[in-house]
């Protein structure tokens, strides 16, 4: 009980014997994962794995039948709250699929993301009507649309959407980033650069990146989990993890 | 650029809109009070009621272009909040007729009377002080849509469900104001009026004050919309309408956002309604039949989705064509120009009737800012 207790309150994100199945289909099998305060963790895992059903769990999109998701501590039962509550908290998430508000501008994207009062009230009459442009122009220049800031977000290409929905994540300013494939569909020169400006916010954020592209999460020099069926197959450094015979036989032994 | 150079023209628009509708809220009443009946620019007092008309038609469109071109909620109900107004506007001016009636009551409308009823309903009581009727007018919509936003909401209804929803809702409605037990004159509703605030109704000069507040009222009613849009919580809303799931992982309560601006919107169709009713004498329950609702719904289309310039012009246009239309030939046919018209326009002019004039400008005023732009291009590939 006092192990569980000292993992509790080490985690900012503490998941232990979660599970959930969708018309009797197991997606999460007694998953448990703990995320250390300031760490930056790889997920990694075949098709079908759970990895996207997982940061539903996360981030309150799916409810999992059993298990417990903690946050900050111990100090918030994840379980309990909604997508709305749970981002206000600090959990931000990228998609897979990138998602911006194609109508706004990228600056807009910016705006509406930063971190303050999320009421109606508040945006209606709040500071949020009135943010310094500087305040979004630093965002922009960390994520390289400094030039693109008054286009409609619709209109950019898609890796610039996946850093502008990273570039979102960071004026969230959330205690955990859920990062899903950041860098689906991008050149070798636009992952490296995902790559170094991943490794810049996890000085200051708690990470974790799902991803596929091996170089990529080389790359990220973290700590790597490979999840398979659910539940979790290996974990430790990417070449540990490579090289667990387990692993090999889930990637190649089909 | 191109979103930039939009947004001027719109604020740019947004004033003529302003101006334009204050020259109408004074020119129009002056010239048919003033002006002889012979002189070329004198308007008839026919004709200034049917104007009136329009224009609370065009609030109406305003607001139902608040939901569902900026918050996405295609509400296929709004002609409930127009009828619930016009009907609290119609309570004061029955209470107004007093000893006029044909049955010369004190205290009960003809109808009452002539149902036996004793005495006054509970929920008539205070309808005769034009403060508490005026107070109705929004609060009595406003509830409803609260109340129906925030089970609706909440419980994550949305499209084509919501519009089904908001439909059975004005049925519903329909249906209950039918009855005569429901107390509001059954399926002739409210009419012969008499005097709004001591002046007879039907005199020239009301017609022309109504019509002078009408227009006033389309202006408070845009410029408060064109407000609520122009900031922040408007985009959340556009961000709702576009992705919501993806607002909700940002952090806002987007039921929260939705139910707001239902809330206003409703209240603003309810004035509306109050500001329809004095003008052409008679609120009846089939102000909440469900093709009212739709067609308001054809008037933003054809205007101009998230325009709000764009909806109150639809609504002018459309209900302008519906005059002419009705009055002669071809008036077994206006039903199905209607509907010919919302295909066309929604296959053929996707941004309504200010989506083709704004295409237009840009068509002209394109080779200035390429121009202008070059380097700019550049550095952005």
């Amino acid at each position: 009980m006092s192990d569980k207790e000292a993992r509790v309150t080490q985690a900012v994100l503490y998941l232990d014997g979660v599970s959930v199945s969708f018309d009797g289909y197991r997606a999460i099998n007694n998953l448990s994962l703990y995320l250390a305060h300031g760490e930056m963790r790889a997920i990694i895992g075949p098709n079908g794995a759970g990895k996207t059903t997982m940061m539903d769990i996360v981030t309150g999109k799916t409810r999992p039948d059993e298990g417990d998701v903690l946050f900050d501590r111990g100090k918030h039962d994840l379980t309990k709250l909604d997508e709305t509550a749970i981002a206000e908290l600090g959990i931000g998430r990228k998609f897979q699929k990138p998602t911006v508000f194609e109508m706004h501008t990228v600056a807009d994207n910016i705006l509406l993301a930063l971190k303050g009062p999320r009421s109606p009230f508040a945006s209606l009459f709040g500071w949020r009507n009135n943010v310094e442009r500087e305040k979004i122009d630093a965002i922009l220049e960390t994520c390289g649309l400094t030039a693109h800031r008054d286009r409609p977000a619709g209109e950019i290409s898609h890796g610039q959407k996946q850093w502008l929905e990273i570039g979102m994540l960071l004026a969230q300013d959330p205690a955990i980033l859920l990062v899903d494939e950041p860098v689906a569909g991008m050149t070798d020169a636009e992952t490296e650069q995902t790559a170094t400006l991943l490794r810049e916010i996890n000085k200051t954020h708690s990470v974790i990146v799902v991803e596929h592209d091996m170089h990529f999460v080389r790359a990220l020099d973290c700590k790597v989990t490979c999840l398979h069926e659910g539940s979790v197959l290996a974990e430790g450094t990417l070449d540990q993890v490579a090289g667990n015979q387990r692993v090999i036989e889930v990637y190649l032994g089909r | 650029m191109i979103t930039k150079a939009f947004f001027a023209r719109f604020d740019k628009l947004a004033m003529w809109f302003v101006i334009f509708m204050i020259a109408v809220a004074i020119l129009v009443p002056l010239s048919n009070l003033l002006l002889p009946a012979s002189s070329p620019f004198h308007v008839p007092t026919y004709l200034v009621a049917l104007l009136g008309k329009y224009l609370c038609y065009a609030i109406l469109a305003i607001s139902l272009d608040l939901v569902w071109g900026y918050c996405g909620i295609l509400s296929l109900g709004h002609g409930a909040f127009f009828a619930l107004g016009g009907y609290a506007m119609g309570m004061y001016l029955m209470r107004q007729i007093g000893t006029r009636g044909v049955y010369a009551h004190p205290v009960l409308p003809d109808f009452m009377v002539f149902l036996n009823w004793k005495e006054l309903p509970w929920f008539w009581y205070g309808f005769d002080m034009f403060w508490f009727a005026m107070l109705m007018v929004l609060f009595v919509p406003g509830l409803l849509a609260f109340v129906f936003g925030w089970f609706a909401f909440r419980s994550r209804v949305t499209g084509v469900y919501l519009s089904i929803i908001t439909q059975a809702m004005t049925y519903a409605l329909l249906l209950a104001f039918f009855r005569n037990d429901m107390g509001f004159g059954g399926n002739n509703g409210l009419t012969d009026f008499k005097d709004i605030l001591g002046f007879n109704v039907q005199a020239q000069g009301t017609r022309a004050a109504l019509f002078f507040l009408t227009a006033m009222s389309l202006v408070l009613v845009f410029v408060i919309s064109r407000w609520m849009v122009s900031t922040a919580y408007g985009k959340v809303l556009v961000a709702v309408r576009d992705a919501e799931s993806r607002t909700r992982f940002l952090g806002y309560r987007v039921e929260h956002f939705k139910l707001l601006v239902f809330t206003v919107s409703a209240a603003m169709a309810g004035l509306a309604g109050a500001l329809y009713v004095p003008q052409v004498g008679i609120i009846n329950p089939s102000e909440f039949s469900p093709a009212n609702s739709i067609e308001a719904v054809i008037w933003v289309a054809v205007g101009g989705r998230g325009t709000l310039v764009g909806a109150a012009i639809g609504a002018v246009a459309v209900n302008f064509m519906k005059t002419t239309f009705t009055t002669g030939l071809l008036a077994p046919y206006w039903l199905f120009a209607l509907g010919g018209l919302f295909v066309f326009v929604t296959l053929f002019m996707p941004k309504g009737i200010l989506g083709v004039f704004s295409d237009l400008a840009d068509k002209f005023r394109k080779p200035k800012a390429e121009a202008v732009t070059p380097p700019k291009l550049q550095v952005a590939e």
